[in-house]
């Protein structure tokens, strides 16, 4: 297992992946990316010229837990303020987030991860510069998010989830929710260094 | 303001980080404001002008935090 990131000489920072947990990495990023284009945040604009000249975006709030947890509502008070700021920032926020799952996934592929993993004794070492560290921070952000809403994590919860048995669908789940967290907290430890 | 709120994923150091990234927080204000948000379950981060405030919110919701906004004179 990896043991996470660490500062790279040059300045960045790299990370030694198993191909197992690089080819993990890349399926959470590609269902990331599936979801958040999945729900058209425009619908009806196929045209790429009257895409761009459609300003139109939501106004409520997406109805898949996981897309309301990324795109909270900002005026909880106020539905009329809160479907304008939709309207003008989800779209935007949505196609961010796909762009940076998708350069998760380029990035680990760059790094030597085949398009379909064969064998258990491949590791691939991901040396990420200042930017995308920033990047992959976001990305994993949004992957514990997702994890963490079809889990239905809560605030306090641990020891249920230290008392659920192995043979539980949501254990490996759970495994792999504290996994991602893991890497995200030597990322971050890595970045301030 | 900018309202962020707890939420029982993003990680301390995480949130730690974004406000001296995003804000230009000194780490010690940083700190002080995430240990409000888990504290006292929010923390306003920023105040200015509505524009300003969307802008902030907008980019905290880029970055994975339960953020919103209230008038200051709501």
């Amino acid at each position: 297992m990896t043991s996470g990131f660490e500062p790279a000489r040059g300045g960045g920072v790299v990370i030694s992946l198993s191909g197992f947990e690089a080819d993990l990495l890349r399926s959470l990023a590609s269902q990331l990316v599936e979801l958040l284009r999945n729900e058209v945040a425009t619908p009806g604009a196929v045209d790429p010229f009257e895409a761009m000249l459609d300003f139109s975006g939501p106004t409520t709030a997406p109805e898949d837990p996981v897309l309301a947890r990324l795109f909270p509502t900002a005026y909880p008070d106020d539905e009329e303020a809160a479907g304008e700021f939709r309207r003008f920032t989800e779209g935007g926020l949505r196609d961010t987030k796909a762009r940076t799952a998708a350069l998760m996934i380029d990035q680990l592929e760059e790094a030597g991860l085949p398009p379909v993993l064969t064998g258990d004794d491949l590791w691939v070492d991901v040396e990420l510069d200042e930017a995308s560290a920033q990047a992959w921070l976001r990305g994993l952000t949004d992957v514990r998010l997702a994890l963490a809403t079809r889990l239905g994590i809560e605030e306090g919860d641990e020891d249920f989830w230290a008392a659920l048995p192995d043979d539980d669908p949501r254990t490996h789940v759970h495994d792999i929710y504290e996994w991602a967290g893991f890497l995200q907290e030597t990322l971050v430890h890595a970045l301030w260094r | 303001m900018t309202i962020v709120w707890n939420d029982p994923v993003n990680l301390m150091s995480y949130v730690t980080y974004v406000f001296c990234t995003y804000f230009g927080y000194s780490k010690k204000k940083a700190e002080k404001l995430m240990l409000e948000v888990h504290h006292d379950g929010r923390s306003v981060v920023s105040s200015g002008t509505r524009e300003e405030m969307e802008r902030d919110v907008q980019a905290m919701h880029e970055y994975g935090l339960w953020a919103t906004l209230q008038r200051d004179d709501l």
